[in-house]
């Protein structure tokens, strides 16, 4: 835009006018700084999604090959063998969601605001996990959350363990292969994802404004309610939206911390129905299902948290 | 609110220390209701911390801050009866202007914001703009609906950080005289903290000078500018020529003292110095200048220096000339244009005298440069 804009008007250049070929040129500048990207979306976004879309409507087997048939009973079957996981992805994904909102709130709080010189270090520290694999860090919630271990331990002595296990989160005095582990495991994972968007826009609260709320006769909580709050709101809505799309998608929590097919989310059904199944058209419909709904859900979610101009 | 406690504002020895550094040191002073005050200093003369702990924004280390007969020491600054205009105007950039300036209404749970925000946003000649937001309003606009949202509280007492310090000259000048007019409209406390003394001397009823965390002189601006008491108040407000002296002679009315050799005669009521050594001084405006061959014109009883000038100004209203004394020293003399000596150009010979009652004798202890705001004119003018 701003290339086309450097073209002065003709008849009304005052100074030498660009030879044509150059103004030409220089009309074509930003479509190919463009190029590279568009490429990039058009080969592994746009293409993948309509060859996935073109598959979830085909009909055949990996032996006999696939046909273009339109068969858009393959979403109605999935939909009805597998809404069971399908819920349950946006029910783990929406309570790891909650809970990491819960505990990233206060530790980005506290880096914004509290963490004074150290606060560079906390920034580290939130980011050290992705030093090592995820299939790693996941790994090691096995033995955190082990049967005889002291954190399952402590909560079945506080009482803990009963009150989950009658919500019917943990069963028979475990957590591992629970919905809890998976719940854990996810918020654990994507601690990061919803930490550091709430942290960047916290930071840039004007502290001024907060005491400003208090020179209002705003209390400290009145003050971050009506204050802080609304204003690291971009935040929020970033954070929950990095943290819940991955969540809902996920299939390697379910399957190393919970128990298939009992805490199976919708993730693990797409990886057994085109790894092992074969069935690629219901994977695929599964698949479409998935970003669908995720989409539609992120479109209403962004519009009623009414932060568009904050974005 | 404003009914629980009101009356004068008095800070009774209130120190602020950061570390081993004292901000406010040892800082006694009574404001009086109704009055508008300005706190006047350089940046880091402590003005700014002494304001922020009547907001209760911050602690004082030591003394305390009484409103009327309550003492607000360590009361929560959103259960004192204060309301601050901060210096960037601290407006809620995700509430319009309406919430902005019902804020504090709304957290006391008042009956009737509608009527009173429309009469505050009147008042600042804001009406029609309660669905903005901050951000689609110019400086000067802004600073109205911090002013707005602080007034419609009705406060006891109103604290300005440096209000106008974000606005250019022009509109500056319109709100120094906006605010003065609000201020005598409401009737409200104001007590108002700038580096800018040409705003605080247009504004405010008295004027404290601050320096490195104490009040040199408190005074009406005239008082301040015609008789200071400093050579940091001399030098910080406004221009002043100073010239090292020794007593000579202590008279009844006079004090008349020696400065390489000349003699320069000060009232009694007009001299500030302890001993005997002092900088004399005297305010540009009040010096003529006078073609060296015409001494006998000069009023006998002026205080008179010869000098050579260096520099001469045209500045349409007056001239603006620099002369030096035989020792060395620079001199300032301001001259309305009503008739000018053509004979008064760079290198001619000069006479600058003055009558002695403008002219003040100093405590020789300060340097005389201390508080010579660099650039005085320039800065105000460009900024």
């Amino acid at each position: 835009m701003s290339a086309l804009a450097h073209v002065p008007p003709p008849g009304t250049g005052a100074g030498p006018r660009p030879a044509p070929a150059a103004r030409a040129r220089g009309r074509w500048v930003p479509y190919l700084l463009l190029a590279p990207g568009l490429v990039w979306l058009a080969l592994f976004f746009i293409l993948p999604t309509i060859t996935l879309f073109s598959t979830s409507l085909q009909t055949g087997s990996l032996a006999a090959g696939y046909e273009q048939t339109f068969e858009f009973s393959n979403y109605t079957s999935a939909w009805s063998e597998y809404w069971p996981q399908l819920v349950r992805s946006f029910g783990y994904a929406g309570i790891a969601t909650v809970a990491a909102l819960a505990i990233a709130y206060p530790l980005a709080y506290t880096i914004a605001f509290k963490a004074g010189k150290y606060r560079n270090v906390m920034l580290v520290l939130v980011i050290a996990p992705f030093y090592t694999s995820f299939l790693l860090r996941t790994l090691a919630w096995k033995t955190i959350l082990a049967d005889n271990g002291i954190i399952v331990e402590t909560m079945e002595r506080l009482g803990i363990l009963q009150v989950l296990s009658y919500v019917g989160l943990t069963a028979d005095d475990r957590v591992l292969a629970t919905p809890l582990a998976v719940i854990t495991g996810l918020t654990y994972n994507f601690l990061p994802f919803m930490t550091l968007p709430l942290y960047a826009s916290l930071e840039r609260l004007d502290p001024r404004l907060v005491e400003a709320a208090g020179d209002l006769y705003a209390s400290p909580i009145t003050a971050f309610r009506k204050v802080t709050f609304p204003l690291s709101l971009p935040g929020v809505v970033a954070g929950t939206l990095l943290t819940f799309i991955p969540a809902a998608g996920d299939y390697i929590n379910a399957q190393l911390l919970g128990s298939l097919p009992a805490t199976a989310m919708i993730g693990n059904v797409i990886d057994a129905l085109f790894l092992r199944v074969l069935d690629y058209p219901r994977a695929a419909a599964l698949s479409v299902t998935l970003m669908v709904v995720i989409v539609v859900m992120v479109a209403t979610y962004v519009r009623r948290a009414g932060t568009e101009e904050l974005v | 609110m404003a009914d629980e406690a009101s009356g004068d504002l008095r800070l009774v020895r209130l120190t602020k220390r950061f570390g081993d550094m004292a901000a406010v040191d040892d800082l006694s002073l009574t404001i009086p209701q109704g009055s508008f005050f300005a706190l006047l200093g350089p940046s880091g003369c402590g003005k700014t911390t002494t304001l922020r702990m009547v907001a209760g924004l911050e602690q004082p280390t030591e003394g305390a801050i009484f409103l009327g007969e309550s003492d607000i020491t360590t009361a929560k600054p959103y259960r004192r009866p204060v309301n601050t205009v901060f210096q960037s105007y601290a407006l809620f950039p995700h509430l319009d202007i309406f919430e902005n300036v019902a804020f504090g209404l709304r957290r006391r749970g008042i009956k009737g914001v509608d009527e009173q925000v429309a009469a505050m946003l009147e008042l600042v000649e804001l009406t029609g703009y309660e669905k903005r937001k901050p951000n689609q309003l110019s400086g000067g606009q802004q600073q109205r609906v911090a002013v707005a949202r602080a007034l419609i509280n009705h406060p006891s007492l109103l604290l300005l950080d440096e209000p106008l310090g974000a606005l250019d000259l022009k509109l500056r000048r319109q709100m120094q005289l906006e605010l003065k007019r609000i201020q005598t409209e409401v009737g409200i406390t104001f007590v108002h903290v700038t580096h800018d003394q040409e705003e605080a001397m247009t504004m405010a009823d008295t004027v404290a000078v601050m320096n490195e965390g104490r009040i040199e002189q408190m005074g009406s601006p005239v008082e301040l500018y015609e008789n200071p008491m400093t050579t940091f108040v001399a030098n910080f407000l406004g221009q002043s020529n100073l010239v090292d002296a020794t007593v000579v002679e202590r008279g009844s009315e006079h004090v008349v003292a020696d400065a390489n050799g000349h003699r320069l005669a000060v009232p009694l009521e007009r001299m500030h110095a302890a001993g005997n050594e002092m900088h004399v001084g005297v305010r540009p405006e009040k010096v003529t200048l006078t073609y060296a061959a015409d001494e006998q014109t000069v009023p006998a009883g002026h205080n008179r220096l010869p000098a050579v000038i260096e520099d001469a100004s045209f500045l349409g209203v007056s001239t603006e000339y620099t002369v030096r004394l035989p020792w060395g020293a620079s001199f300032g003399v301001f001259a309305q244009n009503l008739h000018r000596d053509p004979r008064l150009v760079p290198a001619a010979d000069v006479l600058v005298h003055w009558a002695p009652e403008h002219t003040f004798a100093l405590d020789a202890s300060e340097p005389l440069d201390a508080g010579v705001v660099p650039d005085a004119q320039l800065g105000t003018a460009l900024r």
